[in-house]
């Protein structure tokens, strides 16, 4: 008798069993049977196919439909859009010397008055604040800025001209202003006594040499912390006798980027501070006129930034200091600090991307689009 | 004194330090040093992603606001690119509001995703899948999938354990306290994994929900309720004799191992989900070698009270049952609908029956006198147990 049960319930584990191993091969799902044959095709030139035979072979299927379920590459980007934190990006890449202001209130910021020697004193009136700042719709980041603005203004001289600059110091750390460019050890603003603390100030004043594309910035301590806080601009210095084509149209681009979770790495990349903008806002430019770009990398901890444009390409002069194209490319790579002028004209109408050829950071916001019109 | 006038008394004592605490309260939220307390660091943001869901060309996540601050979700990066998504119910989440945020994401098959939540402050919250894979969805195909699994993992071995019946029935009475020895070593052996298993599951649970509280609660409820029941029923039983104790015994290792299995289907179904394990046959094949000496231990006990099999027959069939098909019930839940919280619970009173029912069983052993336990038959039985759990372990190392 209790043989029998013990057969029982070996005959219902084999059971189980066999109906359990049934169920799970019983499960296929239904695929897209044509779009399968095609690529079957393919494995057959792998696998040695005549070229010819093993094309046609794909070629037989047609332009199958769209298959249904991918469109997920449609949603790459940010959502929403920017709200008005008092920096706009597409007035800062062609505002320089506060040009951008009205007279009344430019003069609050920039003076230039006549030399003997036919040059200029220009003076400017900066200040340092803690301000947050929108890096990308809806994210905020508690920069520390020069008047207010990341990038800051852009300073723009003539080879030659006398700098002043009345730098004062309204935020919370100790600020400096370091300019790339000729100057004494007193103008240098980098040492422990060169610090400007909150509340003091300090003016700076030096001559405008070299020409080129420069950069200033904050030199305090620690410096990756008070660069990647905003504390940085763009210094171009034209040259005084210019033999290069000229411009049509100037601009201004500073590639930055933020660590918004402070973990040494940055979460944002830009063109002026703002991840997209340039791409929800393209740059209005004509074809064939002569564009030139002021670009400058000051990305912190990442060693190398890249700046590529779609459908064109462009003479370089790197950091701006000769008057002799040094390449003619279309993608150029800088370090942290380095920067470049670009000559760029559009042969063709339409709408050209531009971009970090790293793409990691194209796709965290460093990404626009030039809008060519006839 | 009256009674009424007792009475009144009796409430005031009772409310009178309320009431004390409530003036307080309302002295500090007006005059008191709130602005000396009040941090003026940043809020600290955190954001528990709970589920990452894996559809065709899609991801949705759970999470629950784990902070004491609203937390607003700004955007969204997938491998270090923005995405676009969908927010529900909005994008700031009060503190312990949950969320869901859908993507239309291109993942591929097998490749390891980063999920990272910005926060309107910058704040990053990240989540991994670590090898992406179709999230199961309440199908038949998966239905069967985890009841497939629930009985190779569970059911079948408890029973084929339990087939050994007859075997042990034929040993002398001596190897008996070798086999209840044995079935300790075995029971502690789970309890432990059960314990362990439980801890090292706090990390996918939201701190507020504070899971060794969780664990706490779960094991003395098992211990306690068990304990209550094999009092009572000692009471009851004592008159009928060793036949019906063992009975108890087999019954309560059942549902201890049971409670156990479910967990144990829980962590299956949902790492098995969440694509954190192929479910090689390997591996299945491996839980069944392991949870075979489940059956052992609830038919140890019952060797030599059992005179006639025929007659326990329905008894063993419903043990088996107990201790095995929570695992199907556990890798569904697991499967469909992963709970950490629900895990954590269940192998925490997993682990509090089992260790019950080896206190009860070493009790039985002991005869009323404890240091009786340790004669090297014992001794012996239990650390076999534990090297027979140990060595079998191997086979489901994840």
């Amino acid at each position: 008798m209790a043989k029998k049960k013990l057969m029982a319930i070996i005959s219902t584990l084999l059971l189980l069993t066999v109906a359990g191993t049934f169920l799970a091969f019983n499960a296929t799902t239904q695929e897209d049977t044509a779009f399968e044959e095609m690529q079957k095709q393919a494995d057959k030139c792998l696998e040695g196919m005549d070229s010819k035979d093993c094309m046609n072979g794909m070629n037989q299927y047609g332009n199958l439909p769209k298959r249904a379920e991918q469109h997920a590459q449609e949603t790459i980007g940010v959502v929403g859009s920017y709200g008005d934190d008092g920096f706009d990006g597409m007035r800062y890449l062609t505002a320089w010397n506060f040009n951008d202001l009205p007279a009344e209130e430019r003069k609050n910021y920039y003076r230039e008055t006549k030399r003997p020697d036919g040059s200029l004193l220009r003076e400017y009136w900066f200040y340092a604040q803690d301000k947050e700042i929108e890096i990308a719709p809806g994210v905020f980041y508690p920069a520390w800025t020069y008047n207010g603005q990341v990038p800051a203004p852009t300073i723009r001289a003539t080879e030659g001209d006398l700098i002043r600059i009345h730098f004062t110091n309204a935020g919370t750390k100790p600020h400096t202003m370091h300019f790339h460019g000729f100057h004494d050890s007193k103008n240098d603003g980098s040492m422990q006594e060169d610090l400007v603390y909150p509340g003091e100030n300090f003016t700076y004043e030096f001559e405008a040499v070299p020409y080129g594309i420069h950069l200033y910035h904050c030199h305090s301590v620690p410096l990756k912390q008070h660069i990647a806080k905003g504390l940085y601009g763009a210094y171009i210095i034209d040259p005084k006798n210019d033999t290069r084509p000229k411009a049509d149209k100037e601009m201004v681009m500073v590639m930055n980027a933020f660590d918004t979770n402070l973990d040494g790495g940055n979460e944002v990349y830009a063109i002026n501070s703002k991840a997209f903008y340039y791409a929800m806002n393209p740059i209005k430019v004509k074809q064939d006129e002569l564009i030139r770009l002021y670009v400058i990398n000051i990305v912190e901890f990442d060693p190398i930034n890249s700046f590529h444009l779609h459908a064109t390409f462009f003479d370089e002069y790197s950091t701006g200091t000769r008057q002799e194209p040094d390449a003619y490319t279309d993608i150029i790579s800088l370090a942290q600090g380095e920067r470049s002028i670009l000559d760029v004209r559009f042969p063709f109408e339409g709408m050209y991307m531009f971009h970090a050829h790293v793409s990691e950071f194209a796709e965290l916001g460093w990404m626009g689009f030039f809008e060519v019109e006839k | 004194m009256d009674e009424t006038q007792a009475k009144s008394r009796f409430v005031i004592k009772a409310i009178l330090p309320l009431l004390l605490l409530a003036i307080l309260l309302i002295f500090f939220l007006k005059f008191g040093p709130l602005g000396v307390l009040k941090s003026t660091a940043p809020p600290v943001e955190n954001i528990f992603i709970q589920k990452t869901i894996l559809s065709p060309e899609y991801i949705t996540l759970e999470f629950i606001n784990d902070g004491s601050e609203p937390v607003t979700i700004a955007q969204v990066l997938i491998n270090d690119a923005y995405w676009k998504f969908a927010i529900e119910p909005s994008a700031t989440l009060q503190p312990l509001e949950k969320g869901t945020i859908k993507v239309f994401y291109p993942w591929v098959e097998g490749d390891f995703e980063a999920i990272t939540l910005i926060s309107r402050n910058g704040v990053t919250f990240e989540t991994e899948v670590e090898v992406a894979t179709k999230t199961p969805i309440f199908n038949r195909s998966y239905v069967k999938t985890f009841v497939l699994l629930g009985l190779y993992v569970g059911v079948i071995p408890v029973l084929i354990g339990l087939l050994w019946l007859p075997f042990l029935r034929l040993l002398r009475a001596r190897w008996y306290d070798f086999l209840l020895a044995l079935t300790v070593g075995l029971l502690i052996f789970l309890g432990f994994d059960a314990l362990a298993e439980s801890f090292e599951l706090i990390g996918n649970l939201p701190q507020v929900y504070n899971g060794i509280g969780i664990i706490l609660i779960g094991f003395l409820l098992a211990v306690l309720t068990l304990g209550a029941i094999s009092y009572k029923s000692e009471q009851i039983e004592k008159k009928r004799g060793e036949f019906h104790q063992a009975l108890v015994f087999g019954y309560l290792i059942a549902l201890g191992i049971g409670l156990h299995n479910m967990g144990e289907g829980l962590a299956i179904g949902s790492a098995y989900a969440v694509g954190e394990v192929a479910l090689g046959s390997l591996l299945v094949i491996g839980f069944m070698i392991h949870n075979v000496t489940e059956g052992v231990a609830i038919v140890a006990p019952l060797t030599r009270v059992i005179k006639n099999v025929n007659h326990f027959m329905l008894h063993l069939i419903l043990m088996g049952i107990i201790a095995g098909a929570p695992t199907i019930i556990g890798a569904l839940l697991g499967g469909f609908s992963y709970s950490a919280a629900l895990a954590i619970f269940f192998l925490a009173i997993g682990a509090g029956a089992i260790f019950d029912v080896s206190f009860d069983i070493m009790h039985y052993m002991a005869k009323g006198k404890w240091t009786s336990l340790f004669t090297i038959t014992n001794v012996l039985g239990f650390l076999v147990g534990l090297v027979v759990m140990y060595v079998t372990g191997f086979l489901v190392a994840v």
